[in-house]
């Protein structure tokens, strides 16, 4: 048995957190050779991920921004010999593995939070609500893993780094634009402390207040989807059933009510502080400690006297 | 140019799901059944291109029982032109995995030539988000997924993408598949009088031997679990009393 890791590569960087625990979720597969569409720097630095025996760069224009249709294509043709082809859960997998398994006719497994066995693994579904253990029939697995609940494998290998021959762009889809937000905060799916805010906020300024909290505890900071919707935090802050799943060591919830799709992205946390107005919240029935107050005063309080 | 819409039946988003004790599946029955939120939004996309002269005919499709007929009947009562349902399932509980809807609504897709096909994002059942990518992979057609904003042009379109980063914008020559984020749009409800001609609208059933395909699972469901439940903590009195507990515990 052996595993095709596609790493994740994001702005031209490798997403180590990401790779380096997808890394520890495939490795009682067997050989785990890591795929990275993106610059050598990043094939170099995969190649350092404890337990990865072989690296795999294809960098080319036509792979530069994964459009799905070429960079499938690319796993297509390296599909031989693996018994599985697997990826931490990002966008960018998501879009395009799911075109690889029809490619191979196989089925997609999504989201994986366990792998019990070489053909069956444990994925939640609806909104996490449930935990359904499935055993594949195909020849080949094609999985994306839920990375949050796996540690990071160690650095200290030393793979061999081979380049791969990118595809001929088959044409169909072209990259215009990446908008993406810089901000000197830790990455939303890997740092050990989430600050979110929700409705109650109100207002894109008010975010603020978490976003001083968050600085404070040098946490990342996320938002619900009723946050999002209204303008007041970009969409790559929001957690949930259709946003980021984290698992930090400590999550603090602020104006959010605690809806199951909310929930869905950040129940595995270790410790989940909520601030609510209303003592009733669902959240506060996940919270570990749970503050009724309203969030203007409370949270202000809060960044100072910490 | 014609729009395919595929829609799933699948529990009420706001039903409280129950995991039977034998761990044997999700209970289904009896309970609130509605059209897959995402793919109310790719509805509603297909309608306000039509609206705006961008696409012809609006066609829905969906895969399953056959109560997933009222699922097309709602899309029909919002605009859609007409609609296919493909039987594949007799029971409730019996899931048609995205391998093979794709197989079908590729065939569907050969014979009806739209110039796109809108899916959700994802089922909001499976959680799977395999779909759209799956068919356009069979297809051999363009792909843009997670679209929060959609621009037809000709043969073209330019789909604004909800990625981990931000957003991405890309274009797509048509035909292609784009699955759609919550963003994209906010659904209308169906009127009244749209209701009632809905009813009137053609709908059409076939089955996947029609289109040669084999629905049977690739998957086995072993088992499925109710997740480890957390428990209520302790409420704090005031923030100076959070912050003690929030130190005790070591987490700050
Ligand atoms: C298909 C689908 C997918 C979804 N995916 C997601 C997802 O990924 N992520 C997500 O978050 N949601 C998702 N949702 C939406 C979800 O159902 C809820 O609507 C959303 O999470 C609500 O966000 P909220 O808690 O911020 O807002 P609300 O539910 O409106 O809660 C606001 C809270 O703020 C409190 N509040 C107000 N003012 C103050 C104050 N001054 N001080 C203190 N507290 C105050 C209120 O008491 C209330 O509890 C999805 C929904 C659907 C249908
Ligand atoms: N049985 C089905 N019938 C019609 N459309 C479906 C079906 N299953 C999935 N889809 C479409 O594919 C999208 C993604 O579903 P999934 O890949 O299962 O998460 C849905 O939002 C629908 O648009």
């Amino acid at each position: 048995m052996a595993t095709l890791l596609i790493a994740d590569v994001a702005e031209g960087r490798l997403g180590l957190d990401a790779t380096a625990k997808a890394v520890t979720a495939v490795r009682p597969l067997g050989d785990v050779t890591v795929l990275v569409l993106g610059p050598e720097a990043a094939g170099a630095e995969a190649a350092q991920i404890d337990g990865v025996a072989r690296v795999l760069v294809a960098e080319d224009h036509a792979l530069a921004h994964r459009l799905a249709e070429p960079a499938a294509e690319l796993v297509r043709g390296l599909a031989g010999g693996f018994s599985h082809l697997a990826a931490p859960a990002t966008s960018d997998a998501k879009n395009i593995l799911p075109r690889v398994a029809a490619l191979l006719d196989v089925m997609m497994i999504s989201d994986v939070t366990a792998i019990l066995d070489e053909s069956t693994f444990e994925r939640p579904i609806y909104a996490g609500n449930a935990l359904q253990t499935v055993r594949s029939r195909d020849a080949i697995k094609v999985l994306t893993i839920r990375t949050a609940g796996f540690d990071a494998a160690a650095m200290g290998g030393s793979a061999p780094v081979e380049r791969v021959p990118g595809v001929s762009d088959p044409g169909l889809s072209a990259w215009v634009e990446d908008r993406v937000a810089k901000s000197g905060r830790p990455e939303l799916t890997s740092a050990p402390v989430v600050v979110s805010g929700g409705r109650g906020i109100g207002s894109k300024e008010g975010f603020e207040i978490v976003e001083k909290l968050a600085d404070k505890l040098g946490a990342a900071v996320g938002a619900s989807r009723a946050a999002v919707d209204a303008g007041y935090a970009p969409n790559d802050w929001q957690v949930g059933q259709t946003g980021k799943v984290v698992a930090p060591n400590l999550y603090v919830a602020v104006g959010i009510s605690g809806a199951i799709q909310h929930l869905a992205g950040m129940k595995d946390s270790k410790f989940i502080v909520a601030i609510n107005k209303d003592p009733e919240a669902p959240i506060f029935q996940v919270a570990d400690f749970g503050l009724a107050a309203d969030l203007f005063e409370a949270v202000p309080e809060l960044t100072d006297k910490l | 140019m014609k729009v395919l819409v595929p829609v799933k039946r699948v529990i009420d988003y706001n039903v409280k799901v129950r995991v039977r004790a034998d761990g044997s599946g999700v209970d289904l029955a009896n309970v609130k059944m509605s059209m897959n939120p995402f793919d109310e939004i790719a509805v509603e996309e297909a309608i306000r291109l039509k609206e705006a002269g961008k696409a012809g005919e609006v066609v829905a499709v969906s895969i399953g029982i056959r109560q997933a007929q009222e699922t097309l009947r709602t899309a029909l009562a919002m605009g859609a032109d007409r609609a296919i349902l493909v039987v594949a399932a007799e029971d409730v509980h019996q899931d048609i995995e995205p391998l093979a809807v794709a197989k079908i609504l590729a065939a569907v897709a050969r014979e009806e030539q739209p110039g796109l096909i809108l899916c959700g994002k994802q089922a909001i059942d499976n959680d799977m988000n395999a779909t759209a990518q799956m068919t356009a992979a069979l297809l051999g057609w363009a792909q843009a997924t997670f679209a929060s904003e959609i621009v037809v042009d000709g043969d073209q379109a330019t789909v604004t993408r909800e990625v981990d980063g931000g957003l991405q914008v890309v274009r797509v020559g048509l035909p292609a598949v784009i699955s759609v984020d919550l963003r994209l749009n906010e659904p209308r409800y169906a009127s009244l009088p749209n209701i009632m001609k809905a009813k009137k609208k053609p709908l059409e059933e076939k089955t996947p031997a029609d289109y040669g395909v084999d629905v049977s699972p690739r998957l086995e469901v072993l088992r499925t679990t109710e997740p480890p439940s957390r428990k209520a903590g302790v409420m704090a009195k005031s923030v100076d009393e959070l912050v003690d507990m929030l130190k005790s515990a070591g987490v700050v």
